[in-house]
């Protein structure tokens, strides 16, 4: 365990030398989330009463989305993984004394939540300032709060889990760019990253809502702003829990599958 | 003459570097393919999310489905054509850092036509393959009468839109001569463009109307010609509206000569 707490921590530590980049980045995603705000606010006053959520809360929903962007955005994949695996530079991690599964999965938390940590503050701060139905409101209640972490941190593990399996599945590739573009545009889209799943048509939803990908951003989120019941919120942190367990166990199976079957490319 | 030789010269030259790239991604053909798919699938998602949203809401400020539609498909056309020629410039800061453009300076060649030549995304046929059938459903669909002036409309739209997002991909270029890194930033114009433009500009409010006639003119391309295209407007001159990135593309090609002439190699 030591030793996947170190890969932890210097990789959080590298994420953290960046922060000019994140800067750019913060004042990107709030643009962003602005100009998602000022869409929802169209179609708001086009017809209040189809609106599932209040605004407010499809406001909070936002800005908490572009504040933990990092934490569960699909299209951030480590580059250094797979070009290890595409360069055959794998064959070095290998030799390591550490199960590559671990190794990696400590690496991505790390990288996903350095980056998160910088951003998330400033954007959150300043939303908060924002003036009322288009700015981020405090949490429904403190308990809303607590399973608001708690949802978090699962979701947040069920996204590193599910893109270990892209990771695993690049020894079957080797060249990762199209299961790469293919699956970020999936998840984003089951996730509620495009639009957020309330506003789905109901039969629609309650499909999404089994998917591994609700597991995602799209609990947290919600359950900041209390748009779902108590009853609503256990099965989803139930589904969570699940979820996780399986993809772990999944991309671990595949993982060593994948290793017996490798074959390094160059030397 | 000898100018209309050169330029024959440049566009054959250009399209060898196109044949050389499609080539070289060929020798990836389940990736190529798989990429193509997820460029199509992309787009698609921003689709199902204006369906969805239509679901629901019958329209959003006047605007029906057919109409946001036929806006989307234009702004992804604009967007994907700018992106399949001009992606060299996407790429363009790790052709900094590794010290390439040395290399583009010494030939005798323009460096635009050399960098727009080192890549040409085959890949982005995905996105403009789903912008034609995006078209194809919204001109079978659409009330719009196509009168040659509409038509006229369309192609000038098409023009350019393409040619502000290469402009803005230029200067996202140049901007790496400077800061060694692609800036996040400039993903606002490109990439916000795009996403944001697949509603027309004025459901967003005054503020950013105004910044799209001033700062960037995305509503000249977007906004205005598709009042005329949704027969909002009668005036005929907005037809010609497009023309007005002209000048914005000349500032930008401005800023790239700057940044080619403080270039300082960064490579070993």
């Amino acid at each position: 365990m030591k030793k996947y707490c170190s890969f932890f921590r210097v990789r959080f530590a590298l994420g953290l030398q960046y922060r000019t980049a994140a800067l750019a980045g913060m004042v990107t995603q709030f643009f962003w989330g602005g100009m998602n705000i000022l869409m929802y606010r169209a179609f708001y006053e086009a017809d209040a009463a189809a609106f599932p959520m209040t605004l407010q809360a499809t406001s909070s929903y936002i800005w908490l989305q572009q504040a933990f962007l990092m934490l569960f955005a699909a299209w951030l994949l480590e580059n250094e993984i797979f070009d290890d695996i595409v360069s055959g530079n794998v064959a070095y991690e290998l030799c390591r004394p550490v199960n590559i599964y671990d190794m990696w999965f400590a690496r991505s938390a790390a990288n996903r939540l350095s980056r998160a940590v910088l951003r998330s503050f400033p954007i959150l701060a300043v939303a908060s300032l924002l003036p009322a139905p288009y700015g981020m409101a405090a949490p429904a209640s403190a308990a809303h709060f607590l399973l608001f972490l708690l949802t978090a941190v699962l979701g947040f593990g069920v996204t590193v889990a599910f893109f270990m399996l892209v990771y695993a599945l690049t020894f079957y590739t080797v060249s990762p760019n199209g299961l790469r573009i293919l699956i970020s545009s999936v998840v984003e889209f089951f996730a509620g990253a495009i639009i957020p799943l309330p506003f789905f048509p109901d039969g629609v939803r309650r499909v999404f809502e089994m998917l591994p990908f609700a597991s995602m951003q799209n609990v947290p989120l919600r359950v900041y702003s209390a748009s779902m019941t108590a009853q609503e919120m256990a099965r989803a942190i139930g589904l969570q829990a699940f979820w996780l367990a399986a993809l772990v166990a999944a991309g671990r199976m595949l993982c060593s599958h994948a290793l017996t079957k490798m074959t390094v490319q160059g030397g | 003459m000898k100018t209309i030789q050169k330029l024959a010269d440049a566009v054959r030259l250009y399209f060898h570097y196109v044949s050389l790239n499609v080539r070289s991604a060929m020798q990836y053909k389940a990736s190529l393919l798989l990429m193509i798919t997820g460029q199509l699938l992309v787009s698609f998602s921003t689709f199902f999310g204006i369906h969805f949203m239509f679901m629901r809401f019958s329209h959003v400020k006047g605007y029906t489905y057919e109409e946001v539609l036929l806006c989307f498909a234009i702004v992804l056309m604009q967007f994907s054509l700018a992106e399949m020629f001009a992606r060299g410039f996407d790429t363009f800061s790790g052709t900094v850092r590794r010290g390439e453009f040395d290399r583009i300076l010494v030939r005798p060649r323009s460096t635009v036509l050399q960098v727009l030549g080192s890549r040409f995304e085959i890949t982005r046929i995905g996105r403009m393959a789903q912008a034609c059938l995006m078209f194809a459903y919204v001109v079978s669909a659409s009330p719009v009468a196509w009168t040659p002036l509409r038509v006229t409309t369309l192609a000038m739209m098409l023009l350019g839109g393409a040619m502000l997002f290469g402009a803005l991909f230029q200067v996202y270029a140049s901007l790496c001569f400077f800061t060694l890194d692609g800036l996040e930033f400039m993903n606002v114009l490109t990439d916000g463009g795009r996403e944001y433009g697949k509603y027309p500009l004025d459901i967003y409010g005054k503020r950013v109307m105004q910044f799209s006639i001033a700062v960037v003119p995305y509503a000249v391309v977007q906004y205005y010609p598709l009042q005329l295209l949704l027969g909002r407007s009668a005036n005929p001159w907005l037809a010609f509206c497009p023309l007005g990135v002209l000048p914005f593309a000349a500032i930008c090609q401005l800023c790239w000569r700057y940044g080619v002439s403080r270039y300082k190699s960064a490579g070993s």
